[in-house]
């Protein structure tokens, strides 16, 4: 049962990473007459590109909601001399890779627990799961008031055992790590499920030929399960990493970016812009962030897909 | 129901008929108001009869608890006043977000026909000429104040009627707490840092910083905006035209910022500084446990809900500048109740009665007791109870000796977005104070492009 819903799970995360494959696309032939695409093809360009170039013009532009000034690209350089950003890239690198790290290896040693032969494993599936299923200002709100540092329950008990009890939010050097821990907790659950998905798909004769030929769980794990869950991995990788590095409601429902702009990010820099009704500013901060989240994600794409191939 | 709006529907395309003859006929300009545009054509509805029931919009001045109550005990009154018009109540969120949910509404043509909304540079950020009712010539105009016109004005005329009382910003402080330690008003900062260490040393809180509610932190700076003014009345004026003797970095104005930084390098303010809120901190303040608190006086009503016997416990004084005869009582104006030029015909007769009625004696009435007055009313027809909290009557004595001056929000269209976060990494000991005031003029700076003054580049 959970096998069958696992590996049917795992579809869209393969053809997620596979890119298409280019042969497979020229086969494409459309059965279809081209009025069938125009309700399709509406949508798309009043929703998606209308919006898309609207933005790149509004970016180019001092913009009140009531009138809008062509100003160039004084927006951009307004927005990169702004003394918050270099804090916020540095903050939103430091948060992706970090959530994306530990995502991808918790994940990894879940996923190992939960496909082996353990007690309850359709319902230790599911519990990992459920927090990714709350909403993400609904567990900021929860986490906000555990982790108070002089209300919460968190540093109730550890004060109660005689432990330091740090100001999990409110301190500047720990408050971007504490929203990252709540961030972890929050979506290692879809990294599970996805590696679950990898590895119940490798088929158990490897496993039990491997065994035939004397080799031990270390190797197995080695040279059978990781790299035959690397498509997996390469789904949790960038799905974790885009999420991390444009990640803001988890930030704004716990710290707001604070105390004052230490767990700032560059997501939470364009919306306090917004929030000040600077918005061609922040609508050309979108712009950067876009290119940025692009220009990191191309290559490490291409890169993990490319190890695929060469499996 | 169905046909009472279709019933209201019909008489409103019949009366906005009417009314374009009526106002074509009888323009009678007076200040300025003609000169608007486009709401020409209906500026001249005061007269106006409603000839069938109309329902209007009002929308309140935020989402919270006080808000959403007295915007539907508006609502009722004037029903009861004015039978034919039925007003319903819409919400909004406060803060940033309330913002841009104006902008947005004004923007697109969507605005309730009466919103409740700031004066000030708020107000002016709305575009008011564009799209906004002028309310120049209604009666009621004549009876505000001279500061609060200002502060719901343009060149081009009048767009807002007070809705509230004017306020505070000061220091508000336990006055049981005060007694019991024989201390006096400080009227200089020395004074104030000598009061809050006898505080600590009977075990008291002697300064409260509620960082909890980011807002908060910005009280040691906007509240001592009359003492600056004091020292320098042309001030607001200057720091508009980017003089460069009026900034954040260069005193008088460094001190707010350095008033900050002073009380968290000494060790003044509470130890839960960073989480604690707004209505735990006003909580601490009327039971005692704390003595001081930074704050605007408007907050009064969270303690009659939390505390409604200690309400009077709490008094005012203002934030002490470092010269002594510099110091004086920081007000902040009533935020206004506008119409936009969207509404028209019936409907906007409707509004302006509205209006009208917010500051006659039964509207007065229904400010007085729903909305606890935290100061003098902007209009002289409405007058504060003898059942007013404690501190209306220290803000009064200070506006009466002349030791008052309005915020610098009612004085300039400039406030840089970031000083709440600034003031609390000063106030947290993140950065110091100079590094804080140097930031915040670069915010400013970054406000004042945006809104295109010329002197800004």
């Amino acid at each position: 049962m959970t096998t069958a819903t696992t590996t049917s799970a795992l579809k869209p995360a393969a053809a997620l990473t596979k890119n298409g494959g280019a042969p497979a696309r020229r086969k494409i032939k459309s059965f279809y007459p081209s009025w069938f695409y125009i309700p399709a093809i509406a949508l798309y360009v009043v929703f998606f590109a209308v919006p898309t170039f609207a933005s790149f013009y509004f970016a180019l532009t001092r913009w009140t909601l009531f009138d809008n000034t062509f100003i160039g690209f004084g927006n951009f350089v307004e927005f990169f001399q702004d003394p918050q950003l270099i804090s916020g890239f540095i903050h939103t690198f430091e948060y992706g890779f970090a959530t994306s790290a530990a995502k991808v290896v918790i994940g990894f040693l879940l996923a190992l627990l939960l496909t082996g032969p353990v007690i309850a494993r359709g319902y230790l599936r599911a519990v990992i799961f459920f927090p990714v299923l709350v909403s993400t200002i609904g567990v900021g709100i929860v986490f906000k008031n555990l982790l108070d540092p002089f209300h919460g329950m968190v540093n109730g008990i550890l004060g109660a055992v005689g432990l330091p009890q740090p100001g999990w939010f409110t301190d500047p050097k720990l408050a971007l790590w504490s929203i990252a821990a709540v961030d972890i907790w929050k979506g290692v659950g879809i990294a599970t499920l996805i590696f679950m998905a990898g590895i119940v798909a490798i088929p158990q004769e490897y496993f039990e030929a491997a065994r035939m030929d004397g080799a031990g769980s270390w190797k197995i794990l080695r040279t059978i399960t990781l790299p035959l869950s690397r498509p997996a991995m390469a789904t949790v990788i960038i799905l974790s990493l885009i999420g991390g590095l444009r990640s803001f409601d988890l930030i704004w429902a716990t710290t707001g970016g604070g105390p004052g702009f230490t767990s700032d990010v560059i997501a939470s820099v364009i919306y306090k812009e917004y929030q000040a009704g600077f918005y061609g500013l922040s609508t050309a901060g979108n712009v950067v962030l876009f290119l940025v989240v692009t220009v990191i994600m191309v290559p490490i794409s291409y890169f993990l897909n490319r190890k695929e191939v060469e499996l | 129901m169905v046909f009472r709006g279709t019933a209201a529907r019909t008489a409103v395309a019949l009366g906005g008929t009417a009314l374009l003859v009526a106002s074509l006929a009888g323009c009678s300009g007076g200040l300025g108001g003609s000169s608007a545009g486009g709401g020409g054509s209906t500026s001249d509805t005061s007269s106006g009869k409603l000839t069938s029931n109309v329902t209007i919009k009002l929308l309140a001045g935020g989402n919270d608890p006080v808000s959403i109550a007295t915007a539907k005990q508006y609502a009722a009154g004037f029903h009861k006043a004015e039978p034919k018009v039925t007003v319903t109540v819409d919400t909004r969120p406060g803060g940033t977000d309330g913002d841009n949910l104006i902008k947005t509404r004004l923007s697109t043509g969507e605005m309730d026909d009466v919103f409740l909304y700031n004066s000030g540079s708020l107000f002016q950020a709305l575009h008011p000429d564009q799209t906004l009712q002028p309310l120049t010539n209604e009666p009621w105009v004549k009876n505000i104040t001279k500061d609060f016109k200002a502060t719901v004005s343009t060149s081009k005329g009048t767009y807002g009627a007070p809705a509230g009382t004017t306020f505070a910003g000061g220091i508000m402080y336990n006055k049981k707490v005060y007694e019991k330690l024989h201390l006096s008003i400080p009227t200089s900062w020395d004074e104030f840092i000598a009061n809050s260490k006898k505080i600590k040393a009977a075990g008291i809180t002697p300064v409260l910083q509620t960082y909890g509610d980011t807002w908060t932190s910005q009280l040691f700076v906007l509240g001592s905006y009359a003492n600056i003014s004091a020292s320098d009345p042309q001030w607001a004026t200057k720091y508009t035209d980017n003089d460069p003797s009026a900034k954040y970095s260069k005193m008088p104005a460094l001190e707010g910022f350095e008033h900050t930084a002073q009380i968290h390098q000494l060790g003044l303010a509470n130890k839960d500084y960073a989480s604690l809120t707004n209505v735990n901190g006003l909580k601490e303040l009327a039971e005692g446990k704390a003595a001081q608190y930074p704050m605007i006086a408007v907050v009064i009503g969270n303690v009659l809900q939390s505390d409604p016997s200690k309400v009077n416990d709490i008094g005012v004084f203002p934030i002490p500048a470092d010269n002594a005869s510099d110091t004086h009582l920081t007000i902040w104006e009533p935020g206004g109740a506008y119409i936009p030029k969207t509404t028209t015909g019936q409907k906007l007769i409707a509004a302006k009665k509205f209006v009208a009625w917010l500051n006659s004696p039964a509207g007065c009435d229904i400010q007085n007791k729903t909305g606890l007055p935290s100061g003098p009313y902007a209009i002289s027809q409405c007058k504060v109870p003898s059942t007013a909290p404690a501190l209306v009557a220290d803000t009064q004595k200070y506006i009466d000796q002349g030791k008052s001056g309005v915020a610098l929000e009612f004085l300039s269209p400039i406030k840089g977005p970031n000083l709440e976060k600034i003031l609390i990494q000063v106030g947290s000991g993140i950065s110091s104070a100079a590094q804080g005031a140097k930031l915040y003029d670069d915010d400013v700076k970054k406000q004042a492009q945006q809104l295109g003054l010329k002197a800004w580049g």
